[in-house]
């Protein structure tokens, strides 16, 4: 893939940085909002396409690299199946941190309320780890399957 | 022959759909409500979290998602195999 025009290049400089804060938005705030992990996952691997699709995958292997992303996609995989380990004095995935008054601790406040960060004990951990891991996993699945579609186009004009 | 054993088939099988479809409860009335009586009744006070579909799928239902992540892993790894012999 070649990169588009300057328009196109323009539009997506200026696009980028809002699609990523706007998925890493949806993935803290899973607790609170629609949304979660995977959902916000999504949305920060799509900012990753559109730089792919715009900038052209030589190109965009300067600033997405895929040993980053699968280290990223690893991590965080490992530190959801740590998170429900942790609470393996009582069960696995209990919410050990839930309603103790120290981190996420806070108790929920019922009715229409504009939302304590502060609340759901593991829930939001885990949810920056499946984000973390979700989004990683999208962008090496666009890296990896964009340059193969590059070596094909090049195996076919030679 | 083919043809009769698969119209014979595919009656008994539409018919059966057909019978469950017309025998189907009406929206928002569930046989069984239990279960999520409890979830709308106690999640927020259990879990903490406001978003009763979060606290499922990552307290209640944490296991189902560990499964989730771990398909997603499954399929980067077998892509990333099929596309290894791919040079710059």
């Amino acid at each position: 893939m070649k990169g588009m025009s300057k328009i196109v290049k323009t539009v997506a400089n200026f696009v980028y940085g809002f699609i990523i804060i706007f998925g890493f938005y949806i993935i803290v705030h899973g607790h609170l909002t629609p949304g979660g992990g995977f959902q916000g996952g999504a949305v920060v691997a799509s900012a990753f396409a559109l730089a792919l699709v715009s900038y052209g995958s030589v190109n965009s292997q300067k600033f997405l690299k895929k040993d980053i992303f699968s280290l990223f996609e690893s991590f965080g995989l490992t530190l959801f199946i740590v998170l429900a380990f942790s609470g393996l004095g009582i069960t696995f995935f209990y919410n050990f941190l839930a309603n103790s008054g120290n981190w996420f601790g806070d108790a929920a406040v019922i009715g229409t309320n504009p939302g304590n960060m502060n609340t759901g004990g593991l829930i939001p951990l885990m949810n920056i780890a499946v984000g973390l891991e979700v989004l990683s996993a999208l962008g090496v699945i666009v890296l990896v399957m964009a340059k193969g579609a590059e070596f094909t186009r090049k195996k076919e004009n030679s | 022959m083919k043809k009769i054993i698969f119209a014979v088939a595919f009656l008994i099988f539409a018919s059966f759909l057909l019978v469950s479809a017309i025998n189907m409860r009406t929206f928002g009335d569930p046989a069984i409500s239990d279960m999520d009586d409890y979830f709308i009744e106690n999640a927020q006070k259990e879990t903490g979290a406001n978003n009763v579909v979060t606290s499922i799928v990552f307290d209640y239902r944490g296991f189902d998602t560990l499964g989730e992540a771990t398909v997603l892993f499954t399929a980067v790894v077998g892509i990333v195999a099929l596309f290894r012999g791919v040079k710059k």
